[in-house]
């Protein structure tokens, strides 16, 4: 990592997105004290945590495997924290049992981590994480185990807990969909590099990059000679598929909009959407996807000739050389 | 082809017999084992539990086959209780020895050891187990008698003092290492140790590294760390090791013989009853206390919450 520079709001929920082994989280492991920097600082709420050993810090990490101790009860490992602390047994029992209702698990205090589903698991992890109060949550991948319509949901109740607590959350994921539809803000990283921090509407509309741009939803970004012949300059420029409006080759599109001829080389129905890739003529593709109203059903057949259009203001243009 | 088919040979029919009746094939693999263990093994530790019942006449010197308990009367009487405790002392020992020793070595290995390095520890903790047992144990004799390596070393270092002073404590002392309970207990621990050490490693490959995270996260540091997740956790292989060291220690003839003062051991007994004095039925009675005392030995493992981490 190198060059990664950031400061959280108190109470945001902030993402870092990219790819394996984009640094990211090697970043979430610095802050939560299991690896120290070779370089630099981390502050934490005023105070430097350099030197400063994971079990003195005020942050709880919840971890991708979950972590759970296998030898304990869920209602044993919720408590762990307050146990080290030396907590009594009743002020105990009275705040774990609240933290299981906080995650729907009442009735499973008594059972081992392994007679639990993953994503009653995933819960455990996260009362047992919150229940000592930190200042900051760390959350590694914590959704990644999961399938799909338990991962919405899950979503929806981190980022619903999230508020309830009021507690920075710090979001690790690969996953660009999650990272856009729960963060108050996020860091793309690359190569353990930020390329990009921003609300999640400024990241997708604006990506700063290429790399943010492909990333970070689906992109075209055109480059070198086909950006020369689309807009004229050779400033590449990266347009979402949704943006683009695809018209038979003969209708000339909307005065003042860019627009290019081409013919579709295949389509892709993804249920909601349905992706169309259009080979331009003179070379160069371009990606379009198109909402399935009923009337854009069978919009285009592979081997039409097709006309693209998009108001040249979206174009987004990318720094050089990224 | 199709004659192919039509005919198989005789090793494609045995093979779809079996796969279209997998309880046919359980039994076949079954059974050899099942032989063994309960006629071979368990047949004769019943023939060798009914032997103990028998006994033999004082006069004649024939063994008396009529059911009696005279042998167990025999059996507790003051010199043989004192085999028994000397005996357990020196298990215990061992194995809590070997148990201190082997922990943080298995720890080592499984947590900070390079795979060159472990693979190397591997090899040195299994090396012993390749050479013959009687050659090391009378290596040691070499090793610990007195124009032995030890206190040649320890004159050197002009430190033949501790040695006497070590050699002078009551019971446990002795003329010279190689004649002490001292010198017994630190073969035994040589000769046992790859057997702690294996299966505690083998439980710690089984905890993740992630869990000593979580605990440091949550605010545990390293000591408590240690007690409240890592002991729990490995404890199992402990006990397995445990097992190995107590029994061996407990059923051990050789090293007590050849190293030690010559106060007899259980094996030893066991060995001089059946041998030279040919009294089978307490030869067997001597047999069945190291069983009664692994059993106890088991039960209380389980209390403590030796196995419910597997």
């Amino acid at each position: 990592m190198d060059g990664v520079s950031f400061e959280i709001q108190d109470g945001e929920f902030f993402s870092m997105l990219g790819p394996s082994g984009s640094g990211k989280t090697t970043c979430l492991r610095l802050i939560a004290g299991f690896e120290q920097p070779d370089a630099g600082s981390i502050v934490i709420h005023g105070a430097n945590v350099e030197g400063v050993p994971p079990y003195r810090r005020d942050v709880n990490t919840v971890f991708q495997d979950y972590a759970l101790f296998p030898h304990l009860s869920v209602m044993e490992n919720v408590e762990y924290g307050l146990m080290i602390r030396k907590v009594a047994p009743a002020e105990r029992r009275r705040r774990s049992q609240e933290m299981l209702g906080l995650v729907k698990l009442e009735a499973m205090g008594a059972r081992k981590p392994n007679q639990l589903s993953g994503g009653q698991r995933q819960r455990v992890a996260l009362a047992r994480a919150l229940i000592n109060r930190p200042s900051v949550l760390l959350l590694d991948e914590p959704l990644g185990a999961l399938d799909l319509k338990l991962r919405e949901q899950m979503q929806e109740e981190l980022k619903s807990l999230q508020r309830q607590v009021g507690i920075t959350f710090i979001y690790v994921t690969h996953d660009q969909g999650e990272a856009l539809a729960m963060s108050d803000r996020l860091a793309v990283f690359n190569r353990g590099r930020i390329e990009q921090i921003g609300a999640p509407a400024q990241i997708y509309e604006h990506p700063a990059t290429a790399f943010v741009a492909g990333f970070v939803g689906v992109s075209n970004v055109c480059t070198g000679e086909l950006a020369q012949r689309l807009t004229g300059s050779g400033q590449a420029f990266a347009i979402r598929p949704e943006k683009i409006i695809m018209t038979a080759a003969s209708d000339p599109g909307p005065p003042g909009w860019l627009s290019v001829t081409g013919r579709v080389r295949a389509v892709t129905y993804h249920g909601a959407t349905t992706r169309y890739s259009v080979a331009v003529d003179g070379g160069g593709e371009l990606a379009v996807m198109r909402q399935n109203a009923a009337e854009s059903l069978n919009a285009a057949q592979a081997g039409d000739a097709v006309r693209l259009a998009w108001p040249r203001q979206l174009n987004q243009p990318l720094a050089e050389g990224a | 082809m199709s004659a192919t088919f039509a005919q198989p040979s005789l090793g494609s029919r045995i093979s779809t017999k079996l796969y279209l009746h997998p309880k046919l094939l359980l039994l076949l693999l079954l059974a050899p084992p099942l032989l063994w263990l309960g006629v071979i093994y368990l047949g004769s530790l019943f023939a060798l539990l009914l032997q103990s019942f028998f006994y033999i006449d004082e006069f004649s010197g024939n063994i008396v086959r009529e059911f009696s308990l005279v042998t167990y009367e025999q059996l507790f009487t003051r010199a043989n209780a004192d085999i028994f405790i000397r005996t357990t002392l020196m298990a215990a020992a061992v194995t809590i020895a070997a148990a201190v020793i082997a922990f943080p070595l298995a720890y080592y290995m499984v947590r900070y050891a390079s795979m060159k390095m472990k693979a190397a520890l591997y090899l040195a903790v299994m090396l012993p187990l390749w050479s013959s047992y009687l050659v090391r144990v009378y290596a040691w004799k070499l090793i610990l008698a007195k124009e032995g390596i030890v206190p040649w070393f320890a004159a050197k270092l002009h430190l033949t003092w501790l040695l006497e002073v070590v050699l002078s404590i009551p019971v446990i002392g002795g003329p010279s290492l190689s004649i002490s309970y001292i010198g017994s207990f630190l073969v035994f621990l040589y000769i046992w140790l790859p057997f702690m050490i294996l299966p505690i490693v083998a439980a710690l490959e089984r905890v993740p590294a992630s869990l000593t995270e979580a605990s440091a996260d949550l605010g545990a540091t390293p000591a408590q760390t240690f007690r409240k997740v890592i002991l729990p956790l490995a404890f199992p292989g402990v006990v397995a090791g445990s097992i190995f060291t107590f029994s061996l220690t407990l059923g051990d003839y050789i090293i007590p013989g050849i190293i030690g003062n010559s106060r007899p051991f259980i094996g030893q007994a066991v060995y001089q009853l059946q041998g030279t004095a040919g009294n089978i039925p307490l030869a067997a009675a001597f047999t069945i206390v190291p069983i009664v005392i692994m059993a106890i030995y088991l039960t209380a493992a389980r209390r403590l919450g030796a196995f419910d981490a597997l």
